[in-house]
């Protein structure tokens, strides 16, 4: 296929990421909404389930090697410090112990951008300290616990607003301000916009921290056969820890493979080069022998990241006739003690509702706590939950329906970069939702009116999101003699179900059943490269590389069904399962049958993802409605039902996508009533660093979950038509059970989660 | 940990092995570099290891393990099942769970030594060949999970569920099935796939 190098720029978590990427010169034809699909926006059951469901799927956390020894990182107790002294004297004695590397013995790799592999001055509860490799997981308990090491102890900071003071202790000597500034963001006239409104609402909103927590913990298996390094981890960027850990250790790319073939979720917290992992690779290469990493779910919590708190101040004004005026917005929010996620959540504020003036102002600071990494639609979901309860507020000050409100500002076109959305059906999920909630008629008039002590209330926020992705991502298509097809793409199915979309999108342009058709993912060895799953950005990335790897394929065929029929390949038409003679299709030769013509050859195609449309923003929109019960007597919230109406192009696969949606909401439920990470205050360590007391919702919690897809194939987004859902659904969640508290009692809960104290105090009772 | 050392009988040589422990600790530069020579034998030893006899899957293995390694170690890492996962290691996820004699347990929290004499079942054992049992096809079709790491978990915890009450309503689903987490919260279909089951049974 011919293909050229175009500028790339595409929405990936809080930014945008401009690259160089090779894209077809033609694109395959788009999938019209009205094309009749036989096996995409089909709702398959997924192609691994039987791996998944049997045992047979390997992880890297079931990955075992002859000779493998085990490896663990060995962490800071304290907040912060220096490490004055650190004596392994006596690890090194425990029988088994192959070795141990500290600050003092470890290549000097830069990390953070300010700090180093081992840095002596450590930071957070959690810093690494020191690695050990032993050969058995026992022996290596033994060896971490008999490494002495005596600190310095250092002042430290935990909370963002105290570390914005002067006089707070620093983390670096530039101060905990990142990049000692705030970042900006105004358009039109703020102070106008507020002078022009005829009600104006000013509140502060507070979120907690919470974590990722996925089950499988950050693993990785590092084997070295002379210089060619192996890796098996489980991370949601195959080939970004690949070329990361290629240019730290400075091995050739073409010698590193990293293996991923199913891994146990992340979240966001897996899409780094870990520590850990270089670590491992080194001590490897010392001894010989392939190292297993695991890290324990302590350290899970500690150290592999969390979504940041916020103290979210704005302030909003609107004319009576619903026209919002203004939106100001400052913030701030830990990212922990290094540069890794970050606490910026003003997308919203700029981008959600139609206003002329917008002024947003945020802040990312360093805190002795463990380093933030991008959650799940990282600042959107905190945002969201202070912008939707304030426009509720502002709402209710100007008279008028919340849900009218929202459809009278909806943002007809991408107001920051001034230009249009490829589509937006923003509306219709508004519309939609408010229909299946019953939103007009059982919604409570005045806040907290229902009688008796179980108060019922709805509530609705909203949602926008990137995941239009776009180049670089390829894929390759493999026709076999006997008709099968295998389809390899570098991307990794990090529980999303990307092995499923790429064998339906495959199959439909091939006019297969899905059967006939297997994926190869995650192997950098083995597969072109595919994008990294964050952002939403796998499924609008990789789908229509895989698609325009098939079409080739297919075209490549007819070469062989020409010559079965004896007519030039001009002459041949298809459609699924078999070529035709255009002229009369009476002639024809089976996909089976023009295969078998191949004999020994094989049909091998490679598909680039196209370039993105000029001029136009790709996001995706949706609306979510909650309906909660309140007992006003314990303070508890019981979540009783959630709507969910979203525009997200074509659903490729609507099974999956229900999944990843009731996930998405029952992890945003999470977060509004529930999970939270506590510190003690006197000591700055973690409290709950265990699935026990970090709460995260089980099967008892769920509520009743609707999941309405308002939107068709978005074909000027790329040629498949999908854009991506993985966060989007998580995003408005929190902010519309906030809602629906406050319609249930009449009194808004301002800060997460929303527990029964919290409640209870809104309402006076404590 | 290779199979070599593990069955067969105790030989005199390890065993003397075993009693001088603490004689044989190998010194260790601070260097990265370490593993001298005796290392690699100390491994081999049987020091303090104990015969336990696991019936898993049908199956008796007769192993030598520490009296402090848990079920799940042993089923892991010492007879390379690895269908059964950990997760927390803490008896708070659930993704460790097996049967024993058809009661779904956190295999971290019971020692390998106190699971002898009882039938242990892991997601691999309720395989029959290659066919999959009800319960392991009805995940699949309701698609009951994503990223699958809890899946062996949740489907074991079900089948006990079953064995002890093949109808059960749904609020005994729920309670049965609380003790497993699933982060990416596949739980309105783990829901609807064991409601699918129960009702067919």
């Amino acid at each position: 296929m011919a293909k050229k190098l175009v500028r790339s720029v595409f929405d990936f978590e809080e930014g945008f990421i401009e690259t160089i990427a090779e894209v077809p010169e033609k694109e395959p034809e788009a999938w019209a909404p009205e094309r009749s699909m036989r096996v995409a926006s089909k709702g398959h059951p997924r192609v691994d389930g039987y791996a998944r469901t049997s045992g047979d799927a390997r992880y890297a956390l079931d990955i075992q090697l002859p000779r493998m020894a085990y490896g663990r990182v060995l962490r800071s107790w304290i907040p912060h410090g220096r490490i004055r002294k650190i004596d392994t004297s006596e690890a090194e004695k425990v029988p088994g112990v192959l070795g141990i590397m500290t600050y003092v013995n470890a290549p000097k790799i830069r990390w953070y951008r300010d700090s180093t592999l081992f840095d002596p001055h450590v930071r957070y509860e959690g810093d690494e300290v020191a690695f050990v490799v032993a050969e058995t997981e026992e022996a290596l308990e033994q060896a971490l616990s008999k490494i002495h090491v005596e600190y310095e102890e250092l002042p430290f900071v935990l909370d963002a607003e105290e570390a914005m003071k002067p006089t707070a202790p620093k983390l670096f000597k530039n101060g905990n301000v990142r990049d000692g500034k705030p970042r900006i963001y105004e358009r039109g006239d703020i102070q106008k916009g507020f002078a022009e409104a005829d009600a104006v609402v000013e509140d502060t909103f507070r979120t907690q921290v919470v974590h990722h927590a996925p089950l499988e913990p950050h693993v990785c298996v590092v084997n070295w056969e002379g210089d060619r390094l192996t890796i098996w981890e489980s991370t949601q960027a195959t080939f970004r820890v690949q070329q990361g850990i290629a240019s730290i250790l400075k091995v050739p790319l073409n010698k590193v493979r990293v293996i991923n073939a199913f891994m146990g979720a992340g979240f966001g917290s897996k899409l780094g080069i870990e520590k850990h992992t270089v670590m491992a690779a080194l001590m490897a290469r010392q001894i010989g022998r392939p190292v297993k990493v695991v890290t324990p779910r302590k350290d899970e919590f500690l150290s592999m990241g969390n979504r940041p708190a916020s103290v979210q101040k704005l302030k909003v004004g609107a004319k009576k006739d619903g026209t919002l005026t203004a939106i100001s917005l400052w913030s701030v929010g830990p990212g922990g003690a290094y540069r890794s996620g970050s606490a910026y959540l003003g997308t919203p504020a700029r981008e959600m509702y139609k206003c002329a003036n917008v002024r947003t102002e945020e802040y990312t600071v360093y805190v002795n706590t463990g380093p933030a990494r991008a959650m799940r639609a990282p600042g959107h979901v905190q945002a969201f939950f202070a912008l939707d309860s304030i426009l509720d507020e502002l709402a209710e000050k100007i008279g008028m329906d919340p849900l009218d409100f929202r459809m009278a500002n909806i943002a007809e076109i991408d107001q920051v970069r001034k230009r249009p959305y490829t589509s937006k059906r923003l509306k219709e999920a508004y519309e939609a939702g408010a229909r299946a909630i019953g939103w007009y008629e059982r919604r409570n008039k005045v806040p907290g009116s229902g009688k008796g002590p179980l108060k019922r209330g709805l509530g609705v926020a909203s949602q926008i999101w990137g995941g239009g992705g776009g180049p670089p991502a390829f894929a390759t298509v493999e026709i076999n003699r006997d008709g099968t097809v295998v389809v390899h793409s570098g991307s990794q199915d990090i529980g999303t179900g990307t092995r499923t979309i790429v064998a339906q999108v495959a199959a439909e342009e091939l006019g297969l059943d899905l059967d006939r058709v297997s994926v190869v993912i995650g192997d950098t060895a083995l597969c072109p490269y595919g994008p990294t799953s964050g952002g939403s950005i796998t499924a609008a990335s990789l789908t229509p590389a895989v698609q325009a790897a098939a079409v080739e394929a297919r075209e490549r065929l007819k070469d062989y069904a020409a010559a079965v029929l004896g007519v030039e390949p001009e002459r041949v038409s298809y459609e699924p399962g078999r070529y035709y003679l255009t002229e009369d299709p009476s002639k024809s030769v089976s996909f089976e049958e023009a295969a078998r013509k191949m004999g020994n050859n094989m049909v091998v195609t490679t598909g680039a993802r196209g370039p993105n449309p000029k001029g136009y923003t790709i996001n995706s929109f949706g609306a979510q409605f909650a309906e909660v019960e309140v007992d006003v007597e314990t303070g508890k919230v019981r979540v009783l039902k959630i709507v969910a109406a979203h525009d997200i192009g074509r659903a490729i696969n609507p099974l999956t996508v229900r999944s990843q949606f009731e996930g998405g909401i029952i992890m945003g439920m999470g977060y509004a009533l529930t999970e939270e990470r506590w510190l003690d205050p006197q000591v700055g360590r973690q409290v709950n660093p265990n699935l026990h007391e970090y709460k995260v919702p089980t099967l008892a919690d769920i509520p009743e979950i609707e999941v309405i897809i308002v939107s068709e194939a978005d074909t000027k987004a790329n040629t498949v038509g999908g854009k991506g859902i993985g966060e989007p659904c998580i995003i408005p969640t929190a902010a519309a059970i906030a809602n629906a508290v406050y319609n249930a009692i009449g009194v808004r809960v301002k800060e997460l989660p929303i527990t029964p104290d919290r409640v209870l105090r809104a309402l006076g009772k404590a | 940990m290779t199979k070599e050392n593990e069955g067969g009988g105790v030989s005199r040589r390890n065993f003397l092995k075993g009693l001088g422990t603490g004689l044989v600790g190998t010194a260790v530069a601070t260097k990265i570099t370490v593993a001298g020579p005796g290392a690699e034998e100390k491994q081999e030893s049987r020091d303090g290891r104990v015969p336990v006899a696991l019936k898993v899957n049908g199956r008796l293995h007769n192993l030598w393990l520490e009296p402090r390694t848990t079920l799940v170690e042993a089923i892991r890492e010492h007879l390379h099942l690895t269908g059964t996962k950990v997760g927390c290691n803490r008896g708070e996820c659930g993704s460790c769970t097996v049967l024993l004699d058809g009661k779904a347990v956190y295999s971290c929290q019971i020692l390998a030594v106190e699971a002898e004499g009882h039938e242990i079942t892991t997601i691999e054992g309720l395989l029959n060949g290659e066919e999959p049992d009800p319960l392991q096809k009805a995940f699949v079709e309701h698609d009951a999970l994503q990223c699958g790491f809890c899946t062996p978990g949740q489907i074991l915890a079900a089948k006990s569920l079953l064995l002890k009450n093949p109808h059960p309503t749904r609020e005994e689903i729920v309670r049965g099935m609380s003790g497993n987490l699933c982060r990416c919260a596949a739980y309105p279909s783990i829901l609807r796939a064991v409601e699918s089951v129960a009702k067919r049974a």
